[in-house]
């Protein structure tokens, strides 16, 4: 079932546009950004109020790589793993990071807290490498850093 | 015509089409996936490429996609091109990265229109080393199976599926080398042509799960041309054996009829055929010594001979067979054997039709409709076929307009739809109840029969005020009246349909006045009105007497033999109407396929041959005549009922039928003696037809184990049996190169061997077959003369209290008589149950699922309700030929039980 | 002369409405709305203004192509701001650091092609940008420079933020309109073009973020201005150029179009690090051909760039220095484009992967005799016009560049069956 607020919001978006299912992707990220992840049933409902088959809503969610459509922890991880990143010393960064989550890409710790996820570029390649934690930009971050990073979290 | 340079050597070819289409229409051996002759280009797979030339100087050119590209006048290609070949081969290569090498255990193996494009452009060596992706399969319901490790992501089955057919449940999913076409989740795909993705798939992701039932390849099966019973649409298929079982149905292509595609019922609904329930030993009651032909004839001729016999005739029985009875019995005593309501309706629909100023359209002429308008027809259920079709045609003319505006080809089919979004052509359903077609409609209206006749006869009036105007016309009536005689009005190919779906002769006669007005006023109008069976147009073009008729002579002692073809009166009439017919027959003699309730009645029962096993002609609700054959010979006394009946009557020494041996003299005979049917001997070469001296094999040249197929029951093979009704013989023996198009088994030529061979019979691809699409139309208007309007004046519906208008709702899965012995048809049948008005059912105190009580014609009936927030109030409809829901000969008015309150 | 960037702050936060307008901003939209559609146009190709998405056609031209006809007909303007080109980070800078002026270009185009709606399609990664656009699209309206009958002139528009949620296609302009309307971002096929039928079958012009934000600079200075500040008449304006990896000072500049690349690295970005060589470059994002040590005078204009057997791209240069393993490199790259394949057409879909498992394998001291003619094959027939869109064939422009340039390096992976760098994959 959609809260009432969460229709609001969707409705807000159907008011943009001139088919119901422009507004699906904005639908599923109103789920999400509520949920934190869009189950089958978010999905059927979702789908169900924009009047298009779950099918078609699902075609659309699964292609995009941030409408997560399994269950995911508190705060999302996106370690930027293209070329500049890389070059800076990502993969360091990136076994220490796992290391210390004890979990690897696409899975999220035990107590929920991460979820870790790889991601093409953050578009801060002159401070590589970089790291996203929900809406906060980590840059020219060393494995040093990380503690402190992660502390803030938890 | 332009000239086409193909390695240099010139071409003439059409303007118009893309270079694919054009090098397959010049027969060379170009391969291809993501096309689709019925569906157009997209450019997703990139196999179909060549190397075009800006000039004669250009040497080096450039790859191009050959179905992107619109043949241009002068142009110069090159399929032969190194660089072009090596390309097609690396598509395929790229494609196995992750095919599994399961084509032995693969049911597309013999079919696949992968192996053949692997073939073709001659990939062979496996260069790439590593893992394969492996997915997860779905179970999709009863008709499809689903392997998507076999998926070559050529995308095909969502464009047939979603962009062509409409269907919702079934999409692409993920991205990159992870797109797995499927569902949200396991579950039945609901559309009703989703067989067609067996077809549609290029390799062995969707396959039919019937034929998985009993597997058996392509080529091991014996075929025949034959016709889909499952409803009066004519669609024409390939029907397949092996081991006396029928094992496939697939689409036969008929260019004017049903294109590429068939629907599920005509694909799944042919398992009656191999059912437990068949008829299939010679029946006599009291006497079940009687097991051979000839003693069953002797004393059916004695108990014909001793009484006066009346006939019963078959709108799912072919004409011959239907011709035989009436000369048997003689033509006076031969009636139909259909409910007197759909007699009614189907010679009003015929007298329309040969009277009337307007043609009945062919499939291609429905896809090109610029403006239609549907009084009363829930079409999917009466007509799956016609769906399909005008889900093309209310996109047709806005992509003409803007394949015009924007200079980009018709066939370029993603950038036209892309551009078209949610534009159609007009498209008006009126109906009783929300139906199908209402996705495809400009506007819907849900009105009971009297009102759908009252707003056809106001349209035709707004056309033309020669149809007289109809009064006490709501304002929201008269508003969309007008709107839509206007739209109708600025159309070029206006098509309007109608018929027996809402039961109501005034509602067809309303559609043949706004068709005859669209005439009259200069335009190309084209009406068609359904008929319930197979050969329904058939029956009723040969004549004969209402059932009513039949029951009072037996009642009345002008009667006491009858003799029944291919019918269960059970279906037809009221129950009690038929128990006392029955009782009141001295004897009772029914020739059928399948046991039903009148069997259990009859006193001899003769195994007429299904489809499968018998050969005859249909006449469609266009009017066409055509030509079904069988597949195979079985075992037993089974024959063609037409047979049997010839047989019968030289038994009893009525020598009206001694000449007529074979189907042709049976053919002869008709067109000879009916002129209505003047030119069935024509639809189909006669059997003594050879192409070089031979019979047309419907095995294929690579059938195997002929010899050991019975090597359980006897070591030498068996006399294969000779078939002297046909040009084609029961063996891989014959010719297997493209026959006539009528008496095509089945589709396949050298490199092609899955159902994309369709191309090579094709005069150019997607056009008719080498010598004309098969079948004649027997139907055509008088000339254009000027109508006389029908121009009724219907009160407006009355809602009555304490009683419901009823009327009858059919259903693709679960209506028809045989399908529904397909387990997969079964499971896809609605609930019995009366539908009505919320706002009826709140007023009555019911909800869903309680019992309606009710008279009907003095019977005592009890019914579970649905109810619908849609429905007009006062009306209700009962699902018709469902188990559970007994006959009734609607539409009427039911009387309701009071309903006690606890 | 930085019109673009001269007045972004040095904290990177956005300049205010009423900063931007005292420091001249929305005065070009004034005189803009004052010229008429066309003259708009015309200026702007004449400025030899070309698109800084990647391609470089000439902008004025592009908006030349929307059928003006109809004037009841509904247009569409978008603002490709979905930077996801790895190696690029020039959009998020304009982005965050002056909303008004992309906002100002964008209203401009606009008007110039009439639409009735604009649309900022900004990748998800960027929250600082959502924020700032989104407060500078309150301000607009409320001072009346968005909305209907902006500025007394009768021309109306409505500006949306549409925030993506993934995927490098959804930058590719015909994917981008998919996405928009809500679909899978799949690209279209062309023709039709989206200037004819783009976003709901409607005419619709897409551009960058930087291409837009040149605009009001033109309307206000003149298209003969905006030439000159480019070192090469082919091409008008400043460019931001942007150098990362092993270099003393990463980072992003405007500067003449056409400055050498030597320039940029070794005066702009401080040179090499000590200890590292530079061994070559990718100009302008993840999908251009490597440029090596002989080109580091090439200007980098897009004649020049090409000519060098590469492409300026989006101007953002990924130094490859001596001490990591081009074949890694690559690897990074190919892994990139076989996730961000959208699965459409047959060679990039299946291609990419191959040529991803083939790089790994390289690295990690199991590659095989023939494993570089099978790239050479698949950097052959991923190349244009072969697949459905340019991503293929940008993703093997550093492939075949590199095949060519570091040939050594792969051949080395194979015999020494390890990589010479003593790298590994996982
Ligand atoms: C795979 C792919 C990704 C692209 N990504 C972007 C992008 O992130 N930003 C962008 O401005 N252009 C991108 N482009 C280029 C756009 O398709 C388009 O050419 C550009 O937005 C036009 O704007 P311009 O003329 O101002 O350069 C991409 C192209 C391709 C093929
Ligand atoms: S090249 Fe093909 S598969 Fe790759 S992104 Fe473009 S359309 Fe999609
Ligand atoms: S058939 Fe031409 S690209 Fe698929």
């Amino acid at each position: 079932m959609l809260s009432e607020v969460e229709i609001e919001e969707i409705n807000q978006e159907l008011a943009g546009v001139p088919v119901k299912e422009a507004a699906g992707i904005e639908a599923l990220k109103i789920i999400q950004r509520h949920r934190g992840w869009v189950s089958d049933e978010s999905l059927r409902d979702v789908a169900a109020y924009l009047q298009m088959a779950p099918e078609e809503l699902d075609s659309v969610a699964t292609f995009y790589n941030l409408i997560f459509r399994q269950p995911v922890g508190r705060h999302i991880i996106l370690l930027c793993d293209s070329i500049s990143c890389w070059v800076m010393g990502y993969e360091q960064l990136s076994s220490q990071l796992r290391q210390k989550l004890g979990i690897g890409f696409g899975q999220t710790t035990a107590d929920g807290c991460f979820t870790l996820l790889p991601n093409p570029c953050l578009g801060t390649c002159d401070h590589a490498p970089a790291l996203m934690i929900d809406n906060d930009l980590y840059r020219d971050v060393s494995p040093e850093m990380l503690d402190e990073i992660l502390g803030k979290y938890k | 015509m332009a000239t086409l340079f193909i390695d240099n050597a010139p071409y003439q070819v059409k303007e118009g089409k893309n270079l694919l289409e054009a090098c397959l229409s010049l027969g060379f051996d170009l391969p291809y996936f993501c096309w689709h002759p019925a569906m157009g280009s997209v450019g997703a797979c990139r196999q179909c490429a060549v190397k075009s030339f800006r000039d004669e100087e250009d040497t080096r050119g450039k790859l191009v996609m050959s179905c992107m590209e619109p043949v241009r006048d002068q142009a110069r290609i090159s399929i032969q091109d190194a660089e072009a070949v090596g390309f097609r081969a690396g598509i395929i290569e790229w494609l196995m990265t992750n095919h599994p090498h399961d084509c032995a255990v693969c049911d597309e193996g013999g079919s696949c229109h992968l192996q053949d494009m692997t073939v073709m452009t001659g990939h062979n060596y496996r260069r790439f080393r590593f893992n394969k992706r492996t997915y997860r399969n779905q179970d999709l319901g009863p008709f499809l199976n689903h392997e998507m490790n076999r998926c070559i992501h050529c995308y095909r089955c969502i464009r047939f599926y979603k962009d062509y057919a409409g269907g919702k449940d079934l999409d692409a999913m993920g991205a990159h080398n992870h797109v797995y076409f499927g569902r949200s989740e396991d579950g039945v795909l609901e559309n009703e042509f989703s067989g067609n993705l067996a077809e549609v798939c290029p390799t062995g992701v969707f396959t039919d799960k019937s034929l998985k039932q009993h597997y058996t390849r392509k080529w091991d099966m014996t075929h025949a041309p034959s016709l889909c019973q499952g409803c009066a649409m004519g669609c024409n298929i390939i029907a397949s054996e092996r081991y006396g079982e029928l094992r496939q149905i697939s689409s036969r292509f008929n260019g004017e009829v049903n294109g590429y595609f068939i629907c599920d019922r005509g694909r799944f609904g042919y398992e009656f055929v191999n059912s437990e329930d068949r008829i299939r030993e010679i029946g006599v009651k009291g006497k079940p010594e009687i097991k051979d032909r000839d003693s069953l004839l002797r004393t059916a001729a004695a108990r014909i001979r001793e009484g006066s016999v009346l006939g019963i005739g078959s709108p799912r029985a072919s004409l011959e067979s239907n011709f035989a009875l009436r000369k048997l019995v003689g033509e006076d005593n031969f009636y139909h054997g259909v409910a007197d309501t759909e007699f009614d309706l189907v010679n009003l629909t015929l007298r329309i039709l040969k009277e009337g100023t307007v043609r009945t359209p062919t499939l291609p002429e429905i896809e090109s409709a610029d403006a239609i308008l549907i009084l009363g027809e829930d079409l999917i259920n009466t007509a799956p076929r016609m769906v399909l079709a005008l889900r093309q045609a209310v996109r047709r003319g806005p992509g003409e307009a803007l394949s015009a505006r924007m200079n980009v080809p018709l066939w370029q089919d993603a950038a036209i739809r892309q551009a078209i979004q949610q534009d159609k052509a007009p498209l008006f359903s009126i109906t009783p109840y929300p139906v199908r077609q209402d996705e495809l409609a400009t506007k819907s209206l849900y009105e009971s029969p009297d009102d759908i006749s009252r707003i056809g006869f106001a349209i035709a009036h707004a056309i033309d005020p020669d149809v007289t105007e109809i009064k006490r016309l709501s304002d929201e009536e008269r508003m969309w009246t007008a709107h839509m005689a206007a739209v109708l009005l600025r159309a070029e190919r206006p098509l309007i349909i109608s018929g027996y779906g809402a039961g109501s002769e005034a509602v067809i006669k309303s559609a043949a006045d706004v068709a005859w007005a669209l005439k009259k006023s200069g335009k190309d109008v084209r009406l068609s009105l359904t008929v319930p069976e197979c050969n329904s147009m058939g029956l009723a073009m040969m004549g004969g007497h209402r059932l009513e008729s039949a029951l009072d002579a037996v009642a009345h002692g002008h009667a006491d033999t009858v003799i029944i073809l291919e019918n269960d009166l059970y279906r037809r009439a009221e129950k009690t109407l038929v128990d006392e017919f029955l009782q009141k027959s001295r004897h009772v003699i029914l020739l059928d396929q399948v046991y039903h309730q009148t069997a259990e009645e009859a006193d001899v029962i003769i195994p007429a041959g299904t489809f499968a096993e018998a050969d005859g002609t249909l006449i469609s609700g266009e009017g066409r005549a055509q030509r079904f054959y069988q597949v195979f010979v079985p075992d037993g006394p089974v024959q063609e009922s037409w047979r049997w009946l010839q047989q019968l009557a030289e038994a009893c020494g009525n020598r009206t039928l001694s000449h007529l041996r074979i189907l042709d003299d049976f053919v002869l005979e008709i067109a000879k003696t009916c002129p209505q049917f003047e030119g069935i001997e024509h639809i189909a070469p006669p059997s003594d037809f050879r192409i070089g001296a031979q019979k047309i094999a419907r095995q294929p040249h690579r059938y195997s184990g002929r010899t050991a197929k019975e090597a359980h029951i006897q070591v030498s093979e068996r006399k294969p049996p000779s078939d002297e009704d046909s040009p084609l013989s029961f063996t891989m023996e014959g010719y297997h190169g493209i026959p006539p198009s009528a008496v095509v088994p089945f589709f396949w030529a050298p490199g092609w061997n899955s159902i994309q061979s369709i191309n090579k019979y094709q005069i150019e691809v997607g056009g008719p077959l080498h010598d004309g699409d098969p079948g004649r139309r027997l139907i055509e208007p008088g000339d254009a003369h000027t109508p006389v309007f029908f121009a009724e004046q219907a009160a407006p519906f009355p809602i009555r209290p304490d009683c419901l208008y009823l009327i009858p709702q059919y259903a693709i899965f679960g209506t028809e008589e045989f399908s529904v012995h397909s387990p997969g048809i079964a499971s896809r049948s609605p609930a019995a149950a009366i539908t009505v008005a919320r706002a009826d059912a709140d007023s009555w105190g019911l909800r869903d699922g309680d019992l309606l009580e009710f008279q009907f014609n003095g019977q005592e009936y009890k019914l579970a309700i649905q109810t619908n927030q849609q429905y007009p109030r006062g009306m209700g409809t009962l699902p018709i030929g469902l188990k559970g829901v007994p006959f009734m000969d609607l539409p009427g008015w039911i009387r309701l039980k009071p309903v006690e309150r606890s | 002369m930085k019109p673009l960037t001269g007045h972004i702050k040095a904290d990177g936060t956005p300049l205010t409405l009423a900063e931007y307008e005292q420091l001249g901003g929305y005065q070009a939209l004034r005189k803009a709305l004052r010229m008429s559609p066309q003259e708009v146009t015309t200026e702007v190709k004449n400025s030899n203004l070309k698109g800084r998405g990647g391609a470089g056609f000439n902008t004025g031209m592009k908006w030349s192509f929307v059928p003006m006809d109809d004037p009841s007909a509904e247009k569409y303007l978008i603002c490709n701001a979905d930077e996801m080109e790895p190696g690029t980070f020039k959009d998020r800078w304009l982005l965050e650091g002056n909303p008004h002026q992309l906002l100002e270009g964008m209203l401009i185009a606009a008007y110039a092609i009439q639409a009735s709606e604009g649309y900022v399609f900004l990748r998800y990664a960027y929250k600082t940008a959502a924020k700032g656009i989104r407060v500078a699209l309150a301000e607009a309206e409320r001072a009346g420079y968005l909305g209907s009958n902006i500025l007394g002139s009768g021309f109306s528009l409505r500006m949306h933020l549409h925030t993506g949620v993934g995927r490098y296609m959804c930058g590719e302009e015909t994917a981008l309109l998919n996405s928009l309307e809500g679909k899978r971002a799949t690209p279209r096929a062309k023709p039709p073009f989206p200037q004819v039928s783009g976003l709901f079958g409607k005419p619709t012009i897409v551009n960058n973020v930087e291409t837009f934000s040149c605009v009001p600079h033109i309307i206000s200075n003149g298209a003969a201005w905006f030439q000159s500040l480019s070192k090469n008449p082919q091409d008008g304006g400043t460019k931001i150029y942007g150098v990362s990896g092993k270099v003393n000072r990463p980072g992003a500049w405007e500067l003449p179009m056409g400055i050498t690349l030597r320039e940029l690295i070794e005066e702009h970005a401080g040179g090499m690090r000590s200890g590292y060589r530079f061994r070559g470059a990718l100009p302008g994002g993840a999908s251009t051909d490597f440029l090596v040590e002989e080109h580091l005078d090439v200007p980098m204009d897009y004649g020049s760039v090409a000519a060098a057997g590469s492409r300026l791209g989006t101007g953002t240069v990924v130094v490859l220095d001596d001490r990591t393993c081009p074949v890694g490199f690559v690897h990074n790259l190919e892994h990139f484009f076989a996730q961000e394949s959208c699965g459409w057409c047959t060679p990039c879909r299946e291609g990419l992967p191959w040529t991803e498992k083939i790089l790994r394998a390289l690295e990690n001291g199991e590659g095989r005799e023939n494993d570089l003619d099978l790239l050479a094959m698949h950097a052959q027939a991923l190349g244009p016009g072969k697949t459905f869109c340019a991503l293929a064939p940008g993703a093997m422009e550093p492939l075949q560049s590199a095949l060519n340039y570091f040939r050594k390096d792969f051949e080395q992976h194979i015999h020494e069956k390890k990589c010479p760098y003593g790298h590994t994959l996982h």
